[in-house]
């Protein structure tokens, strides 16, 4: 192992890992860019926050004049933006990182030098994204920039440069980390862990990792053609030349719905482990699940223009995708009878996790119930682009998403940390989250029916607004002291939680065999599995007594630390925003960055190639 | 190139013992490729057959014939694992339909 | 419970018995299919939407057009080239068999140029000169657009046309070095059956560009 820099962290299990600065730049073990992306996405979720609230602030009462419009333009598109790929997708990778070798009984996963270059990538993809920020020109257009407002003649600033080129980055980190889960899942399997035996957090991560290699080449090509335009004068999406701006809607929402069930999926995958544990009972309707949550990844390719009933397709378009779409709630739906009935009859402990997760299937509930609304062409024609949609894509999101992995995070805080996290501090931030989540967003049910639009800036008085939303910025505030609340829960039980052992839940899936937190090479012995709750069997598999031993001591070949995923990402990340340069009118200098930073990222990539992973053995 | 050591036992195939295109199916798969080729070429430049409803069509099963060809012998996903000729075609009919479905709303597919 | 493989000894087998990379570039292959599906798509949706030309397959007249220009496309030369760049995936196929029969010799039959064929520099180079001519090609179909007027910014034929096209020829620029990279390797210790695995892995990403490549040359040069 690499060497220590300092003296090493005191790890609960008392095992000695490498620490200091270097060894987290350098790690390729997923636990640590586990780590790594939790820690990073829940920076983002204050950052986006911060924006929600200053967007709620404008918002608390009519004419308000907190935010200049630009300002607020900026915001809610840095909202979106931001919450969507820079916190919920980065948490569930997160997740995905943590526990998707432990689950299956891997010791890493299938491409670990790759893992961290999905990691970093994301890092400095994020930070670029946000440095606009600090040139006043964060992005303006909406979290789904539609054209031509992000046309160079409407955009001519560089706020829809930093985001097209930021999406861009990020795509790169999500497909390679895609490319990597496939290969672990399909390939890395302990014997006996049959596709069919596999939590169902893996099998979702596997449906996810599929809806992201489908999707994220679209949006790709989506942004290309806004940043050829742009950069190029091409003309796709120029109307004056006999393209269609509705193109960029089309491409892009080919990857937005997908996208959606990206940012759902993990979600139920983790409440789909908290509840079996904390009902003691098996998940009701295994296959089912598993099945409806395929179908989902399916279906979910054929209902995108949902998001433009109000665009002019036709009869025939509204009324294929009007079907798609109601067609698409029944499998989402029918996961919510299969945890309920998982519940009935259970030995339930209203755990913090336990909370969060029956609190998503409440609130998901709600916003699918607004969801199926939406589907219906005629209706959402109403609903389309006010505050209806709004709550229900906060209800399927924060009710959903971020409920679900709150429930993930103080459910597998022990096996990261090794400690407990506080319980009772962890009811106040369940009870502020959800109190605070629905006197947001319940409100704008009713402002959006009665015509707020989105994106609006200030609304006047007298529209019956005000009302709904005062109580809305009211609910956001309760919001905030949730995440100060949270924030502080994980801060504090780093050193004070309860040390966790290896189950502290009685829980049935391979992660918990193990120590909390596990040493690098995970499992000593690859167990060999004959069921979906190895944990729950009258043997369960047990890690070794006694003092944990090395990989070194254990004969275990692990794979070497190494900086040029770093380094590869950074030059990468260089050379996307080098393009910047373009649009500022350096054009020479700008070509000359791009060259050399490619350059530079090709070397570091061949020198990354033909190192081996690991030495010889 | 890196030495990964996560990999089959037997470093040629695979664990997979599967049969082999030989040497002349590829030859004859190549004279297939460049005669189909010259085909298309040949209908393009017949201003009747060009013109006719049928031309689109025979174009088309024509290249997808070739399209075929390459993947499963070339490629040799006919002879590979299960688990490739899945890992292809699923996303092959999700491009497939998306293309379709978007040619329609484009107005190029008329339907009904 | 009971142990299973490896217990300290290297890695445990792989759960289907295939090496990581192949499944890893099967899914890559899969995630190809959606990019240049939302390329080609998007030619074919603008196709006959040009305001102003040159055109694909059309004369354009004036008003239109400053000048008639005749339709630009040149099936002959392309025809040319989209047969180099099959034939370059057989030269490939045959480079992987070189690698996979190395040590083996006579596998490839008895004939004066039998040596030749054993030999994977051969075709690896054989392939990589394949592609770099098919990329001469495209750099000479290009530029002689542009000298006719039709740029990448000059209307939506250019726009889709140019970056359809475009975004191929990277890929298949980064397999020419994919390719004379496996040849350095091939000069500096030679590529035997042990290689069989990253040798098919380039194998595959080649016949999957030429594969889009069928695909673009039908629907692109002889649709009108």
């Amino acid at each position: 192992m690499a060497t220590a820099a300092t003296a090493p962290a005191p790890s609960p299990t008392g095992y000695h890992e490498a620490s200091g600065v270097w060894s987290w730049l350098a790690t390729v073990d997923h636990k640590r860019i586990g780590a790594l992306y939790l820690y990073t996405a829940l920076a983002w979720f204050i950052v986006g926050g911060f924006e929600a609230l200053l967007i709620r602030v404008q918002l608390q009462g009519p004419n308000g004049r907190f935010v200049t419009a630009d300002m607020y333009n900026m915001l809610f598109t840095m909202h979106g933006t931001t919450m969507v790929f820079l916190v919920i997708m980065p948490l569930s990778a997160a997740f995905f990182n943590l526990l998707i070798p432990l689950q299956i009984g891997a010791r890493d996963v299938a491409f670990p030098r790759l893992n961290a270059f999905s990691y970093w990538v994301y890092l400095f993809g994020s930070l670029f994204m946000n440095v606009s920020w600090l040139m006043g020109q964060a992005p303006d257009g909406g979290w789904f920039g539609y054209s031509p407002l992000t046309s160079l003649q409407y955009s001519s600033g560089l706020n829809i440069d930093f985001w097209l080129l930021g999406l861009q980055i990020l795509g790169v980190s999500s497909l390679a980390a895609a490319f990597n889960f496939i290969t672990t899942i399909i390939n890395m399997r302990a014997p006996g862990m049959q596709l069919m035996r596999m939590p169902i957090f893996t099998w979702m991560a596997f449906v996810v990792q599929f809806l992201l290699v489908l999707a994220f080449p679209v949006i790709t090509i989506a942004l290309v053609f806004l940043q050829f335009d742009r950069f190029f004068g091409t003309q796709f999406y120029e109307a004056a030349a006999g393209a269609d701006p509705l193109l960029w809607q089309h491409l892009f929402w080919i990857f937005g719905h997908p996208e959606v069930y990206i940012l759902i999926l993990p979600a139920f995958g983790l409440v789909s482990e908290v509840l079996p544990t904390f009902s003691r009972k098996p998940l009701f309707g295994y296959p089912v699940v598993v099945f409806s949550g395929i179908m989902i990844a399916f279906l979910g390719f054929g209902v995108w223009a949902h998001h433009m009933f109000a665009v002019g397709m036709g009869p025939m378009a509204d009324t294929l995708f009007a079907m798609t779409t109601m067609l698409i709630g029944i499998p989402t739906g029918v996961k919510i009878f299969n945890w309920i009935f998982t519940m009935w009859g259970g030995d339930l402990r209203f755990t913090t996790a336990m909370k969060f997760a029956i609190g998503l299937i409440a609130l998901f509930t709600i916003g699918g119930i607004s969801g199926v609304m939406h589907a219906s062409p005629p209706a959402d024609l109403q609903q389309t682009d006010t505050y209806f949609i709004v709550a229900h894509f906060h209800y399927v999101l924060f009710g959903g998403s971020m409920m679900g992995l709150f429930a993930g995070v103080y459910y597998y805080y022990p096996k990261l940390v090794g400690r407990m996290m506080s319980e009772k501090i962890g009811t106040w931030h369940f009870w502020l989250s959800f109190i605070g989540m629905n006197l947001t967003f319940m409100p704008m049910h009713w402002s959006g029916l009665m015509g707020m639009p989105r994106r609006t800036w200030v609304y006047d008085a007298g529209q019956g607004l005000d009302t709904y939303n005062m109580i809305s910025s009211v609910g956001a505030y309760v919001q905030a002291v949730a995440v100060i609340v949270f924030m502080w829960n994980l801060w504090s039980s780093r050193k004070k939680g309860a040390v966790a052992g290896n189950d502290p839940w009685g829980a049935g899936t391979l992660e918990w065999s193990m120590p909390s937190p596990p040493p690098d090479y995970n499992f000593a012995v690859i167990p060999t599995v004959t069921s979906r709750y190895p944990m729950w069997e009258s043997k369960p598999p047990r890690s070794p007594d006694g003092p944990m031993k090395s990989a070194k001591e254990l004969g275990i070949p692990m794979p070497n630390p190494t900086i040029k995923p770093l380094i590869v990402a950074l030059f990468m990340v260089l050379m996307f925003a080098s393009m910047l340069l373009i649009h500022l009118g350096h054009q020479q200098l700008a070509v000359a960055s791009i060259i050399t930073f490619a350059l530079l990222m090709v070397l570091g990539l061949y020198s990354w190639l033909l190192t081996p992973l690991e030495d010889a053995h | 190139m890196s030495d990964h050591p996560q990999s089959a036992p037997h470093a040629d195939h695979g664990a997979e013992k599967h049969v082999h295109p030989t040497w002349s199916t590829y030859w004859k798969v190549a004279l297939i490729l460049a005669l189909i080729t010259f085909v298309e070429v040949w209908v393009y430049y017949i201003p009747a057959f060009a013109a006719s409803k049928a031309f689109v069509p025979t174009l088309l099963i024509m290249s997808a014939v070739k399209f075929a060809i390459v993947v499963m012998f070339y490629m040799h996903l006919k002879y590979d694992h299960k688990l490739f000729r899945a890992l292809f075609t699923g996303p092959l009919i999700i491009a497939g339909a998306t293309m379709v479905v978007l040619l329609f709303l484009f107005g190029h597919l008329v339907v009904g | 419970m009971a142990t299973a493989a490896a217990v300290g000894h290297g890695h445990p087998p792989t759960t289907t018995g295939l090496d990581h990379r192949k499944v890893a570039i099967w899914a890559f292959i899969g995630s190809e299919c959606m990019l240049f599906t939302s390329l080609i798509s998007t030619y074919l949706a603008y196709k006959g939407r040009s305001i102003t030309g040159p055109f694909p397959h059309e004369v354009c007249n004036p008003p239109q057009c400053a000048t008639t220009l005749q339709p630009i496309l040149n099936i002959p030369v392309t025809s040319v080239s989209t047969f180099v760049l099959l034939m370059s995936s057989l030269f490939m196929v045959m480079a992987l068999a070189a690698v996979q029969n190395k040590g083996k010799p006579g596998w490839a039959g008895t004939g004066r140029f039998a040596r030749l064929q054993e030999s994977s520099r051969f075709w690896l180079m054989a392939t990589a000169i394949a592609g770099t001519a098919f990329l001469g090609f495209q750099a000479f179909e290009f530029t002689s657009f542009v000298h006719e007027g039709l740029t990448i910014r000059k209307n939506l034929f250019g726009s889709s046309f140019f970056t359809l096209t475009g975004f191929h020829g990277a890929h298949v620029t980064v397999g020419v070095l994919w390719l004379l990279t496996l040849f350095a390797i091939d000069m500096r210790r030679g590529l035997g059956p042990k290689d069989s695995l990253i040798v098919d892995i380039s194998a595959l990403y080649w016949h999957f560009v030429d594969v889009v490549w069928i695909a673009i040359f039908t629907l692109v040069y002889l649709i009108k």
